[in-house]
Formats: C-alpha cells, sequence, structure tokens
C-alpha cells in the first residue's frame, strides 16, 4: 500500500475556512488504496505528523476534560474491530501539575477493519473519522475532525 | 446552542488590537495608544442562570476578556488569577467575563465553573462572538477592555499573572505594582 497524501478533507461547519495555519499542526496520511479479501481483517495504517512544538493528547489523557485521539468508523460494510495507537510520551508541560498523555512527532495509529465474508466483491470506500486536539505549551488549538477516506478493492 | 468553535477560524484579520494569532506564535501585548484603541465589539450572551450578559452593561469598568475551554489547559492555569482578580478589584470598577467555546457547552462548563468557584460571569460563545473578536484561533486569548469600551490589550496564549495585574492597575488607574513577580510567561513587547 502506498502512503499518498490524504484524501483528508476538514469536516468544517457553518463558517466555511480556509485551510490556515491551524491546518499546517497536524497531517494524517492513510493509505492510498486498500486490497481486501473477503472474512479477513485489515490493518490500516493512519500516519500522523504533529508540528514541532505542538503536541495532541493521546487516545488515553488522564485528564477528564481533555478531548482524546479517537478514531472511528462509519457505518458501511466494513466493521471496526480495534484501533491500535502507540504507546503515549508522559509530558510535563508548564501549564499542568502533571505529565499530560500525549503524541508529538511522528506517529502510526493501526486501525484493524474486518472485511465480512458477505461484503460484495468490487470496490468501495473506508469511511472514517480522526478527531484531536492540539496544543503547545501556551495555547491550544480548537479540537478538529478530519475526515479520512480510503478506496477498497474486495477481492474473493 | 450548538457551537461549532472548531470553524470559526479565520485567517487573523485586522485584529482589533493588531496583535497576532499565528499558531506558536508569541503572546504578546498589542499596547494599542488611547488614541488608536478599537472598539470592543459588542455582544450579549446568556450566564450559567440564563442572565443576558451584554458588555455594554460594562461601560465605565474594566474588562478582563477572556475566551477559553476546558480541554485547554493553558486556560486552567490563569482562571485562579482571574478569580483573584475579580475579588480583589470588582470594588474598583473592574469585572471578569469568561467565554467559554466549548462545543457542549452548558453541559461541561456548569460543573467546571461549580468545582472551581468560578466567581466572575461566564458565558458560552458562539461562531460570532469568535469572529467579531478578530478570528479567535487559539485559547486562551484575552482582551483588556478600558472603561470607555475600547479594547487596550490583547494577549494570545499563556500570560504571567504579574503581567496582567500591572495592566489591570495600569487601566483601572495609571498605577501598577511595586514589585513584579518572575513571569515566566510573559512575552510582552
Amino acid at each position: 500500500m502506498a502512503a499518498a497524501a490524504l484524501t483528508c478533507i476538514p469536516l468544517l461547519s457553518r463558517a466555511q475556512t480556509s485551510l490556515n495555519s491551524l491546518s499546517a499542526v497536524v497531517h494524517v496520511t492513510a493509505p492510498e488504496k486498500i486490497v481486501a479479501r473477503r472474512n479477513s481483517v485489515q490493518e490500516v495504517p493512519l500516519r500522523v505528523e504533529v508540528k514541532s512544538g505542538f503536541h495532541v493528547n493521546s487516545n488515553t489523557p488522564a485528564d477528564e476534560y481533555l478531548i482524546p485521539l479517537k478514531f472511528t468508523l462509519n457505518p458501511g460494510i466494513l466493521e471496526l474491530v480495534e484501533v491500535v495507537y502507540p504507546k503515549p510520551v508522559l509530558q510535563k508541560f508548564s501549564f499542568s501539575e502533571k505529565p499530560v498523555s500525549v503524541f508529538e512527532g511522528n506517529f502510526q495509529a493501526q486501525a484493524k477493519v474486518k472485511v465480512p465474508a458477505s461484503a460484495p466483491v468490487g470496490l468501495t470506500q473506508l469511511l472514517g473519522k480522526l478527531r484531536y486536539q492540539a496544543c503547545n505549551d501556551r495555547m491550544c488549538l480548537p479540537p478538529r475532525t478530519l475526515e479520512i477516506k480510503v478506496p477498497v478493492e474486495i477481492r474473493n | 446552542m450548538h457551537v461549532s468553535f472548531r470553524t470559526a477560524w479565520l485567517t487573523a484579520v485586522a485584529l482589533l488590537a493588531g496583535c497576532s494569532q499565528q499558531p506558536g506564535g508569541k503572546a504578546h501585548a498589542a499596547a494599542d495608544p488611547g488614541k488608536d484603541r478599537k472598539p470592543a465589539p459588542a455582544f450579549t450572551l446568556k450566564d450559567s442562570d440564563g442572565k443576558p450578559v451584554r458588555l455594554s452593561d460594562f461601560k465605565g469598568k474594566v474588562v478582563l476578556l477572556n475566551f477559553w475551554a476546558t480541554w485547554c489547559g493553558p486556560c486552567k492555569i490563569e482562571i485562579p488569577w482571574f478569580i483573584d482578580f475579580e475579588q480583589k478589584y470588582k470594588d474598583r470598577g473592574f469585572a471578569v467575563i469568561g467565554v467559554s467555546m466549548d462545543e457542549e457547552g452548558w453541559e461541561v462548563v456548569k460543573p467546571y465553573i461549580a468545582r472551581n468557584r468560578v466567581n466572575y460571569r461566564i458565558v458560552v460563545g458562539d461562531d460570532k462572538i469568535a469572529q467579531d473578536y478578530g478570528g479567535v484561533e487559539s485559547l486562551p486569548t484575552t482582551f483588556l477592555i478600558d472603561k470607555t469600551g475600547a479594547i487596550a490589550k490583547t494577549h494570545v496564549g499563556l500570560v504571567s499573572k504579574s503581567d496582567y495585574e500591572n495592566e489591570i492597575l495600569q487601566l483601572l488607574d495609571g498605577s501598577s505594582r511595586a514589585h513584579v513577580h518572575p513571569s515566566p510567561f510573559s512575552r510582552s513587547n
């Protein structure tokens, strides 16, 4: 699977905005295409790059108020089995009394999706969302949800 | 009211107080001289009791207008400072107004402010107020509004308590603290 520049379309609600500097803080790359067999579990790597100086909350932040990194799969032919996230870093920041569980730099999450035995052969799409919230040591950017689209070819 | 705060990101344009809002950029106080200060945009939003909070009701007072959210770590460092300022200076014509940009609104904000004994007015913001105030991109973003209702200072990101306090005192009566606390976060010009 060749990684490709992402087809990640930020979900924008009422106020349309240009892809401003905020979008440069986190980049996500998904496979260009997936080929999968029926009745199999396919791993879908999601490569995340966080701009130097920033971090995103991990999938298991200690503080209940923090917004975790989370990948979800839209209902459809494919079924999400689990998402394997990397081991987070416990980082102490000037604004936190306790270390914060975060991801920094480049990391990869693996979404494991099941292709049911009854899945129709042919082309379909994996549609999902990756939600994250980024900060540096002095300020936080609003949580964002990226739409993930990956073409999937299902074979026998 | 659903707050789609996450989409209110406009490229920083003509901020009312001329402060940069680039992520990761320095926070600095845009120190506008009195004659160059722009009026703070009017707003009416409801507090936790459902009562309207109008900026116009605070004319004649110095107002610290703080955009924050419960998911914002740096914001939560500042809140105790603002509680202190409200207590110390309210009788001198000062008020803090907190604008929460939590998408979940009062469902998360009410328990938070109760737990932290916030003593100043909190409202839940929306796209409009974020846009009116120059397109609030990062949190915390804080405006100091003078007695005439004009924006005197803007801070993007965490700033030291002493910096805030000096600015408040200057706006109240032209004074400042006799000593300055160490300000590791201060990046004022």
